[in-house]
């Protein structure tokens, strides 16, 4: 084992874990202040109840040893994952950090479904999502898989983090249904700051996630990491510039949305491309998520907070350049795309995302029939109306504190809890 | 001439302003307040301490209109706010006296009839 690995991958599953609440703030941000507890709570749940999956059984799906299709359940309870080495780093360091991406993956989902969903349901699909959907992908990518074995290039997870969040959320919007106001009235976000602080919070956790992902501090870390730098960076250049060249104005959820849309192009390829190539790539990525977003706020498609335009359309541009750019010189001699002598790497990576799609959108589908045969999905339209965060949650974002009535206990154990009179002589001591 | 004042439930606003505007209803003032009107309570807790909301979220219009407006302008709002729950809300005709409209000095009748 190597203390410098151990010591950044500490720091990186640190940073990984943050990128949930951060996006619990770019979502909390974009919705209506009567369900911000409401958004916030379904990124902030699954940091909860998929990281005690993950360890139970998810780890093991994904990462045991098993068959082309999927773990086994030989890690179950992480039996045997202990401080021996995985590379250069303890097994469990290894095991932490992969939980932070099952956490952060069955979050992007919600993104879809916010302002309508019952929170009760809401949480056993999350769990078993991050059990049944996400562990047998990141087994078929990262856990010597099927696309493992045809050669499938993804750095940190572009195919299995976001091409399968967005294909969940896809499938999740339909089931759902969209929101009672949707297309009636405006629905706009009430707190744009909060959006915008939690895509500089993605960002720097974004850090940890692509250049964690090489494992240890070393080369191909510094490569991604300067790489996680650029991409979103020309992303967001590319996006100001059509904001003003299509308006006049360039808006600020825009290049929130822009930062994002970046990150997660760059993710499948933080590793694998040259520094020029991540700012080609990052610049690429812009335009189809773009254009994406302008065209889903037409139909009648609510995938309310747009995750299969930023993270599906990011992550398959992402995916597909991938396999168009990746570099021998810059990657360590791992693999080469079709600009340096490999145009199979294209169909590769082409194959990769539509299998992700394909088993999400199933696996997603499954599991909310099945959820909804226990209760139902939705909230009433009462619910909808009065918002999710006093009907699901029983708190507001934003209390006021007018008219509330204190309910004391009764009954009140004598002497004990009751405020001190007050008097001229409290506090003379 | 007559100044409605109505209070309905927030979320029924985007429904009330467009029943107005088909109804032509133009010019109208909106409050946000919070008011009491029999509804069920409302329990939030936050940490140990648990309240009861005894104040709802309202939204106040006032819009003021000749008279024979009275009538499209109450039944636009009849028809749009209502849920059929306690806490729908009030409306209130009550008389003016008097209507200046400030930039031009308009008086009255023709200070509160739409520019067209």
């Amino acid at each position: 084992m190597n203390n410098a690995d151990i010591a950044w991958m500490l720091v990186a599953t640190a940073l990984v874990l943050l990128m949930t609440p951060a996006l619990a703030l770019f979502y909390g941000g974009l919705v209506r202040s009567k369900n911000s507890l409401n958004t916030m709570m379904m990124s902030f749940a699954s940091l909860g109840f998929v990281g005690v999956g993950w360890a139970l059984v998810g780890y093991s799906l994904a990462f045991g040893p098993g068959n082309l299709w999927l773990g086994d359940l030989s890690r179950a309870m992480l039996r045997g994952v202990g401080l021996e080495p995985s590379g250069s780093i303890p097994h469990l360091l290894f095991a932490a950090f992969q939980c932070t991406f099952a956490i952060i993956t069955v979050a992007l989902i919600s993104g879809a479904i916010v302002e309508r969903m019952r929170f009760g349901p809401y949480l056993a699909f999350l769990t078993l999502w991050g059990i049944f959907v996400y562990a047998p992908l990141a087994h078929w990518v990262w856990g010597g898989g099927w696309l493992a074995k045809l050669g499938i290039l993804d750095f940190a997870g572009g195919t299995v983090v976001h091409v399968n969040a967005a294909a969940a959320a896809l499938v999740a919007a339909l089931v759902l249904g969209p929101r009672k106001d949707f297309a009636r009235q405006a629905i706009l976000p009430h707190n744009v700051p909060f959006t915008l602080l939690g895509a500089g919070l993605l960002w720097f956790g974004w850090f940890g996630f692509n250049a964690g992902s090489a494992l240890g501090a070393n080369a191909s870390a510094a490569l991604a990491f300067c790489n996680t730098m650029l991409a979103p960076a020309a992303t967001l250049v590319v996006w100001i510039l059509l904001d003003l060249s299509r308006t006049g104005r360039a808006t600020a959820v825009g290049a929130a949305t822009g930062i994002v849309v970046g990150l997660v192009a760059v993710t499948p390829a933080a590793g694998y491309v040259s520094p020029l190539s991540a700012i080609l790539l990052g610049a690429v990525a812009a335009f189809p998520s773009y254009f994406a977003l302008l065209w889903r706020a037409r139909t009648r498609l609510d995938d309310s907070l747009d995750v299969v335009a930023a993270h599906g359309l990011g992550g398959t541009v992402g995916a597909l350049l991938t396999g168009v750019l990746a570099e021998r010189a810059w990657n360590g001699g791992a693999a080469a795309g079709a600009l340096f002598g490999e145009p199979r790497r294209v169909l590769v990576q082409a194959a990769g995302v539509v299998a992700a799609i394909a088993f999400s959108a199933g696996g997603t589908f499954a599991i909310l029939k099945l959820v909804g045969l226990f209760a139902p999905l939705r909230a009433g339209v009462r619910e909808e109306g009065l918002g999710l965060d006093v009907t699901q949650h029983g708190e507001e974002g934003y209390t006021r504190g007018e008219g509330a009535i204190l309910v004391l206990p009764d009954p009140a154990p004598a002497g004990v809890g009751l405020p001190a009179p007050l008097s001229a002589e409290s506090g003379s001591a | 001439m007559k100044l409605v004042v109505a209070i309905v439930r927030p979320e029924k606003l985007g429904e009330v302003l467009e029943s107005l505007y088909r109804a032509e209803v133009r010019g109208l003032t909106i409050h946000r307040v919070q008011g009491h009107g029999g509804e069920m309570e409302r329990v939030e807790t936050y940490r140990g301490t648990t309240v009861k909301m005894d104040l709802s979220d309202k939204v106040r219009l006032e819009i003021g209109v000749s008279d024979h407006f009275v009538e499209p302008t109450v039944k636009a709002i009849l028809d749009s706010a209502r849920t059929g729950d306690v806490g729908d809300g009030k409306i209130f005709v009550l008389p003016v006296e008097k209507v200046y409209r400030i930039r031009t000095a308009e008086e009255d009748q023709a200070a509160v009839t739409p520019v067209s």
